[in-house]
C-alpha cells in the first residue's frame, strides 16, 4: 500500500520542467488545511495507527494468553485484572479482540489486496481496448453485482470450502466489480487524451502506456475506494464468521466472539459479546472516516 | 404512451440475460464443491455404490453444458435438489421460509424510508442545523454498524436490562397459535382473521429484529435523499419557481422533492442488497425462522444442495426486485421512455 500512496498524484500528466517544490508545498498545504478544518480526519488517521500497532505488537503486549482457560475465574465482569472480563471458559477478553486485530485485517487487506489487482487489470483492459472484450467483462461484472453480495460470499464460501483462505477469495471476489467498473471509467476517459497520444507517438508499447501513463491517474479514486472498501470488507468477514464460516472457535476473531458472547447476552453476561464488537465498530469507523478524509484530500469537489 | 410501453418491455427484457447470468453462476456454484460434488450429495453415511447412484442420478457422468442443460431443466420445474439434512426439497422449504423473511426485510425498510426520507429533506432544507449534524452522525455511524451487533445490543437493552420486548425466539411467542394460513405474512393474516391480540404479538415480536435492520439501512438512504434534496433545491427551475412566487411547500414538495425521489429510488436497489445479506444475519440473532437461518443452518452441517438453492433464490428475489423498482421509475418519472436514447 505504501508506494502508492507516496505516489504524486499528477506525476505521469506533469510535464517535467515547473519547479515540482510549490506543487509538492501545495499538496502538503491542502492537506493540512483539510486536517486543520477536519479534525476528525486525523483522529481517524490516529486510530488506525492504533489499529496497526495492536495487530503487529498484539500478542506480545496483552496480559494473558488469548486461548489460556482458566475453570476458576468464568465469565467474570470487566474488572482491574480482567479489563474486558473473561469468557464462559476463562479465557480474557481483552487479550483476545487485541490479538484478533491481526487476523481481521490481514483477512480485509488481503481480500481488498486482490480485489484492487484483479479489479485493476480487467478494468484497465476493458476500458482501453474497448469493443467485445469490454462488453464481456462488462457483463461478468453486472451478473456479480446483481446477487445480493453477502449472500454471494456465503454460496462462494459454502463451495469453495469452509477455511479463512476462502473468505478472503469470497471477499476479494464481491470487491472486484467495485474496482473494476472505476477503473474502467478512469481509462476510457483517457484513451484518447492528449498525452496518451504523444506517449504512444513518442514509441510507447500499449502496454506502457497503459500501465505507466494513463492507470495511474486513476489511483486517487482507488485510494479513496480501497479506504471505504476495507470497512466494508472487515464487516462482510466479521459477518461470515459470526454465522460459522471460515475461522474455527478458539481462534480469537472478532466475529466468532460476538456470535459466542450472543448466547450469553440474554442471562446479562454482556461483556462476552460488547467489546468484540465495539472493537469491530470502531475499526470499521476508522476505515470510513478516512476514506471521507481522504476524498476531501485527493478529490474536494466530490466532498458532500 | 407508446414509447413508454416500449420502454416497460425492453426494461423487462433486459432482466432475461442478467437472470439466465444469475443461473450460470450458480449452476457453476454446485459444480465447484471440493472434492467430488456426488460424494456432498451422497451424504456422509455414503458406500462407493450410493455414491456412483447419485453420480448417475445426478447426471454427473455426462459432459458439463449436458449437465447445465438438465440443471435448467430443473430449475424450469422448480427442482432445486433436496436437502440432505431434512430430506426435504429445497425449494418447499424456501416456499415456507421465504414469508418470514419478506415481512421482516419489507417491515424494516418501510421503517427505515419513514425515518430516514424525511430526514434527508430537513437536513437539505437546513444545512448546518442540529438535524443536519445529527443525519451526518447517522449516517457516518449507520454505515460502521455491524448488524448482528446492534441486534444483540438491542436484546441486551430491551429484553435483559428493561424487559419490555420479549424473548428473541422466532416470529411468535409460544403461548400464541399461529394464524391460519393466507399470504404468511403474520401481520396481513392475523389482521384478516381479525385475531388483534395474535396481531400485536406478532408485532412486538417484529419490532427488534426490524429495527436493528432499518438502522442498518437507514444510512444510504437518509445520504441519498439529502444530496438528491440539496442539488435539486439549486438547480434552476426551482429558482424559476420561486421567482414566480410559488409556496413555499409547493416548491419544496411538488418540484424539489418529486424530482430528489428519483436517485433515492435508485438508491433502494442497492439498499436491498446490503438488506438481504444482513436479513442473514439479523434472522440468526433473533432465531427468526426465514430462508437466512435456514441457509445458515445448512451451512453447518455441509447441506450444499440447501445453500445453493437459497442463493440463486435470493439473487432472483433481488433481481426482481429490481426490475420492480425500475418500473416504479416509469410511474415516478413522466419523461421515461420519452427521453432520447
Amino acid at each position: 500500500m505504501n508506494q502508492i500512496s507516496s505516489d504524486p498524484i499528477l506525476a505521469p500528466a506533469e510535464p517535467a520542467t515547473p519547479a515540482p517544490a510549490p506543487k509538492s508545498s501545495g499538496t502538503l498545504g491542502h492537506i493540512g488545511w483539510v486536517l486543520r478544518e477536519n479534525p476528525v480526519t486525523g483522529l481517524a488517521f490516529a486510530m488506525f495507527g492504533v489499529l496497526i500497532v495492536s495487530a503487529i505488537f498484539g500478542p506480545s503486549l496483552v496480559p494473558y494468553d488469548p486461548l489460556a482457560t482458566d475453570a476458576a475465574a468464568t465469565l467474570q465482569p470487566p474488572s482491574a485484572e480482567h479489563w474486558f472480563g473473561t469468557d464462559n471458559l476463562g479465557r480474557d477478553v481483552f487479550s483476545r479482540v487485541i490479538v484478533a486485530t491481526r487476523l481481521d485485517l490481514v483477512i480485509s487487506v488481503a481480500a481488498v489486496a486482490i480485489s484492487f489487482v484483479a479489479g485493476s487489470l480487467i478494468g484497465a483492459i476493458a476500458g482501453y481496448r474497448g469493443g467485445w472484450v469490454d462488453t464481456v467483462s462488462s457483463r461478468v461484472l453486472d451478473t456479480i453485482m446483481a446477487f445480493p453480495l453477502f449472500v454471494l460470499a456465503m454460496g462462494i464460501v459454502a463451495a469453495l470450502g469452509n477455511s479463512i483462505a476462502n473468505i478472503i477469495y469470497a471477499t476479494a471476489i464481491i470487491n472486484i466489480p467495485f474496482y473494476a467498473r472505476l477503473v474502467r471509467a478512469e481509462v476510457n476517459i483517457r484513451r484518447e487524451a492528449g498525452f496518451t497520444l504523444a506517449a504512444k507517438l513518442a514509441g510507447n508499447s500499449d502496454t506502457r502506456v497503459l500501465s505507466f501513463h494513463i492507470f495511474p491517474n486513476a489511483l486517487p479514486p482507488m485510494m479513496v475506494q480501497v479506504s471505504l472498501n476495507l470497512g466494508w470488507a472487515i464487516l462482510n468477514a466479521a459477518g461470515l464468521s459470526f454465522i460459522g464460516l471460515g475461522v474455527r472457535p478458539p481462534t480469537p476473531e472478532w466475529g466468532i466472539m460476538v456470535a459466542e458472547g450472543a448466547n450469553y447476552i440474554v442471562s446479562g453476561e454482556w461483556w462476552m459479546a460488547l467489546f468484540p464488537g465495539l472493537w469491530l465498530m470502531l475499526a470499521v469507523f476508522t476505515f470510513n472516516l478516512m476514506g471521507d478524509g481522504l476524498r476531501d484530500i485527493v478529490d474536494p469537489r466530490r466532498r458532500t | 404512451m407508446a414509447g413508454r410501453g416500449k420502454a416497460v418491455l425492453s426494461r423487462i427484457a433486459q432482466a432475461v440475460p442478467v437472470i439466465f447470468g444469475v443461473i450460470v453462476i450458480s449452476f457453476i456454484l454446485t459444480r465447484a464443491l471440493p472434492g467430488d460434488p456426488a460424494v456432498q450429495f451422497a451424504g456422509a453415511m455414503a458406500t462407493e455404490e450410493s455414491i456412483e447412484e447419485v453420480r448417475v442420478a445426478m447426471g454427473l457422468d455426462k459432459p458439463l453444458w449436458e449437465q447445465f442443460l438438465i440443471y435448467l431443466n430443473d430449475l424450469l420445474h422448480g427442482d432445486l435438489g433436496e436437502s440432505v439434512s431434512t430430506g426435504q426439497p429445497v425449494i418447499e422449504e424456501l416456499a415456507k421460509r421465504l414469508p418470514a423473511s419478506l415481512e421482516l426485510t419489507l417491515f424494516a425498510l418501510t421503517l427505515s424510508c419513514a425515518v430516514a426520507i424525511p430526514l434527508g429533506v430537513l437536513a437539505a432544507t437546513r444545512p448546518g442545523s442540529w438535524v443536519d449534524q445529527l443525519c451526518r452522525v447517522l449516517v457516518t455511524a449507520g454505515v460502521s454498524l455491524p448488524t448482528f451487533f446492534t441486534g444483540i445490543l438491542l436484546i441486551y437493552v430491551f429484553y435483559y436490562l428493561l424487559g419490555i420486548a420479549p424473548s428473541p425466539l422466532g416470529r411468535l411467542d409460544f403461548i400464541y397459535l399461529e394464524p391460519p394460513h393466507v399470504t404468511g405474512f403474520y401481520l396481513i393474516d392475523a389482521a384478516l382473521a381479525g385475531d388483534w391480540e395474535v396481531w400485536w404479538a406478532a408485532l412486538k415480536q417484529l419490532i427488534l429484529p426490524g429495527v436493528t435492520l432499518a438502522l442498518f439501512t437507514l444510512a444510504p438512504i437518509a445520504r441519498m435523499t439529502r444530496a438528491a434534496m440539496l442539488s435539486a433545491l439549486s438547480a434552476d427551475y426551482i429558482r424559476t419557481a420561486k421567482a414566480a412566487g410559488l409556496r413555499p411547500g409547493k416548491v419544496l414538495y411538488g418540484y424539489a422533492f418529486r424530482n430528489a425521489l428519483l436517485p433515492v429510488v435508485t438508491t433502494l436497489g442497492m439498499v436491498f442488497s446490503f438488506a438481504l445479506g444482513a436479513n442473514v444475519l439479523v434472522e440468526k440473532v433473533f432465531a427468526w425462522p426465514g430462508i437466512g437461518s435456514y441457509a445458515v443452518e445448512a451451512l453447518v452441517v455441509s447441506d450444499y444442495a440447501a445453500v445453493q438453492g437459497f442463493v440463486l433464490a435470493m439473487a432472483l428475489l433481488f433481481v426482481l426486485l429490481n426490475l420492480l423498482i425500475d418500473l416504479a421509475y416509469s410511474v415516478i418519472d413522466p419523461r421515461f421512455g420519452t427521453a432520447a436514447r
